[in-house]
């Protein structure tokens, strides 16, 4: 090994210890027997069962897991709408706003999106009555509005870089506008629509900020429950806590780029 | 690919073609374009085209990007809808029907194969939507793979194909509908030349088996060419010149033709008599090359008036090339230096500087074997070509 490359090896190290150190401590000390966080007492797998057993915790696990289903969900399904709205339909008035504003979100501080959902559902409340109280159902809906936009730029995306003359080629055949849909679009965006599926579920389950914004009384989410513990101290169940997270986002995320190499390969080749 | 090789092909068994019916003012067109037009925005793509087409014909729409003959092509498939006129297929005016309602199939310049199906399913697509009967659809597609010799390859997804099995899967799943006429856009443009050469060959045997009329779209004048009973050449939206491949060629309508369609040396002149052809509806033209003086002789389409501006076009094959200079009546004579020559093989091209300074072009066949050029670089050579190669270009 040269002296340059000996330098690169170790700036490589260097960099990825300062990214991933503190999360193999934190793994490592899930593990830990001591009650204190700090202080390593042996091997044990006391906390993990000390989880199952908290219900608030397991509770609020669930809770965000089915925010998290159901926002991905609707998510993908609107903007995938979206996606085939700003690439099939021609030039029409307008398209280059829509395609800015449909993008805006995902730059928008969440402060502000969360404040903004905030205020949306107070006033409706007092105009409609609906919603009657802020909970799971709000924070979903806050969920949707953000991840569709992500949802939707990775569609259009795909559709952008699709051969345009695939879809006249099916009507030229003989196939009906809603036919070529669903015999040829949806196939060929099906990849995207699965990965940016996967993103929203990640993103859902992940956010703090808009679900704090968003949420009332009763309904508290995983990372919500979790930043309300750290406030009164660090406890070691927490550590195992944020494992189970980290490996559950790890596969999300590995599942999510899996897809997304498999479809860029098979669009090179194609 | 096609397992009928030319000589069959060409008996004039077939039921479909007349030889020159746009000569038979009693033939029925088969496709009818009447003042066709398309308008974007501001920007004419198709001006105000009229056009005939007849069973049978392989009809080529020849011009340079932009010149709107794929924007023609899409309002006969049904993309695009005129801004103004009427297509007529088979005696059925085409207004409001929609692509999928057609008799039409086009075979698109990307192909547009279907990533996610296989040969068979792609080849099966159009009947599917068709809702033919299964066992008929298993039955009709084995034989189409047959045509197109893909049989082997029936369950290959397209990513496993190379271009020219792709471009066949694409024929192949237009013409399993068996549609009244069949659109082709740069049907060669994506095939290497061994390949194209072969496949112009089997599409020309191919149209004359199954009697569908084809248009095909193209910028390449060589495949419009050798493919074509007819050519459209198109420039700016409306059709320049219509006409066989070799009226084209030999008697081009204008400047623009002449240089579009194959390679032409241009020679501006001045008319000094122009008298009517007894027994014929031309006329002998004499004229003076601007640059030279020379005079030359050539047969004109109209009457010219005498001192007019006319261009006389001569193409590169007919030009003799040789080191001493040749005798004979008729013919027009300069004389040069071989500046630059490309061996080609078959044949050469030489670009020769003539005595007045413009370079003229050359293409000669070698006729001889010998590893020795007859001609070299820096040769004083003889030009000369018979007046009857002499067009005449007045536009």
């Amino acid at each position: 090994m040269n002296r340059s490359s000996r330098f690169v090896f170790s700036a490589l190290c260097f960099g990825f210890a300062f990214l991933y150190l503190p999360i193999l401590v934190l793994i490592l000390f899930s593990f830990n027997d001591s009650s204190l966080a700090t202080v390593w007492g042996g091997f044990s797998l006391r906390w993990y069962s000390a989880l199952l057993n908290n219900e608030q915790i397991i509770d609020a696990a669930l809770l965000s897991l089915k925010i998290a289903a159901v926002s991905a969900t609707f998510a993908t399904i609107l903007g995938t709408m979206a996606g085939l709205a700003l690439t099939q339909m021609g030039r029409y008035r307008g398209r280059l706003i829509f395609t800015g504003l449909i993008a805006a979100p995902l730059v928008m501080p969440e402060v502000i999106t969360g404040l903004s959902l905030l205020l949306m559902f107070v006033s409706l409340q007092e105009l409609i009555g609906w919603p009657v109280s802020r909970g799971a159902s709000t924070i979903t809906i806050a969920h949707i509005t953000f991840s569709m936009a992500y949802v939707a730029v990775i569609v259009q995306s795909r559709l952008g870089s699709m051969d345009q003359s695939m879809e006249e080629a099916a009507m030229d055949l003989g196939g009906r506008p809603m036919q070529v849909a669903f015999d040829i679009t949806l196939p060929l965006i099906a990849p995207s629509m699965l990965s940016g599926w996967l993103l929203a579920f990640t993103l859902s389950l992940d956010d703090l900020v808009i679900a704090s914004f968003t949420s009332g009384a009763g309904a508290s989410t995983l990372p919500m429950v979790i930043f309300s513990k750290i406030k009164l101290g660090v406890t070691p169940d927490i550590n195992a806590l944020a494992t189970l997270i980290i490996g559950t986002v790890s596969i999300g995320i590995l599942l999510a780029s899996w897809v997304i190499f498999k479809q860029n390969k098979r669009h090179k080749e194609g | 690919m096609i397992n009928k090789n030319i000589s069959q092909a060409k008996q004039p068994a077939s039921p479909y073609v007349a030889e020159t019916p746009w000569l038979d003012p009693k033939a029925k067109p088969f496709i009818q374009i009447k003042g066709l037009s398309k308008q974007f925005d501001d920007f004419t793509a198709v001006n105000n085209i009229s056009l005939d087409i007849y069973k049978g014909e392989l009809f080529t729409i020849l011009g340079g990007s932009g010149c709107g003959k794929s924007t023609l092509l899409r309002m006969l498939a049904g993309f695009e809808m005129p801004s103004a006129g009427q297509i007529i297929i088979d005696d059925v005016d085409m207004s409001g029907v929609p692509a999928y309602d057609r008799p039409i199939n086009m075979m698109f310049q990307s192909y547009a194969v279907f990533p996610h199906m296989t040969v068979a399913q792609n080849v099966a697509y159009g009947l599917k939507k068709e809702r033919v009967a299964k066992l008929e659809i298993t039955r009709r597609v084995s034989e189409m793979l047959e045509l197109v010799q893909l049989s082997d390859l029936a369950k290959r997804k397209p990513q496993q194909l190379s271009g020219g099995e792709r471009q066949r899967v694409a024929l192949a799943r237009a013409l399993i509908k068996q549609p009244k006429v069949l659109l082709l856009d740069e049907p060669l443009a994506a095939l290497d030349k061994k390949l194209r050469e072969q496949t112009q060959f089997e599409l020309m045997n191919l149209q004359y088996q199954l009697g569908i009329t084809f248009v095909v779209v193209t910028h390449d004048q060589e495949e419009a060419m050798t493919l074509s009973t007819r050519v459209a050449v198109m420039d700016q939206g409306q059709f320049v010149q219509t006409g066989t491949p070799t009226q084209v060629y030999e008697s081009p309508k204008n400047r623009f033709v002449a240089d579009f369609f194959g390679t032409i040396n241009l020679f501006d002149a001045t008319v000094i008599s122009c008298q009517p052809n007894e027994g014929t509806a031309s006329y002998d033209i004499k004229a003076k090359l601007d640059k030279t003086g020379t005079m030359v002789k050539a047969v004109g389409e109209s009457l010219l008036s005498p001192a007019s501006t006319i261009t006389i076009g001569v193409r590169p094959e007919k030009i003799g090339i040789s080191h001493e200079r040749p005798e004979g009546d008729n013919l027009t004579i300069a004389k040069g230096v071989v500046e630059d020559l490309a061996y080609y093989g078959n044949r050469s091209i030489y670009r020769v500087r003539s005595e007045s300074g413009r370079v003229i072009q050359v293409s000669a066949q070698n006729y001889q074997r010998s590893e020795q050029l007859s001609l070299e670089w820096d040769d004083q050579v003889y030009l000369s070509w018979d007046s009857s190669c002499n067009v005449v270009l007045t536009e």
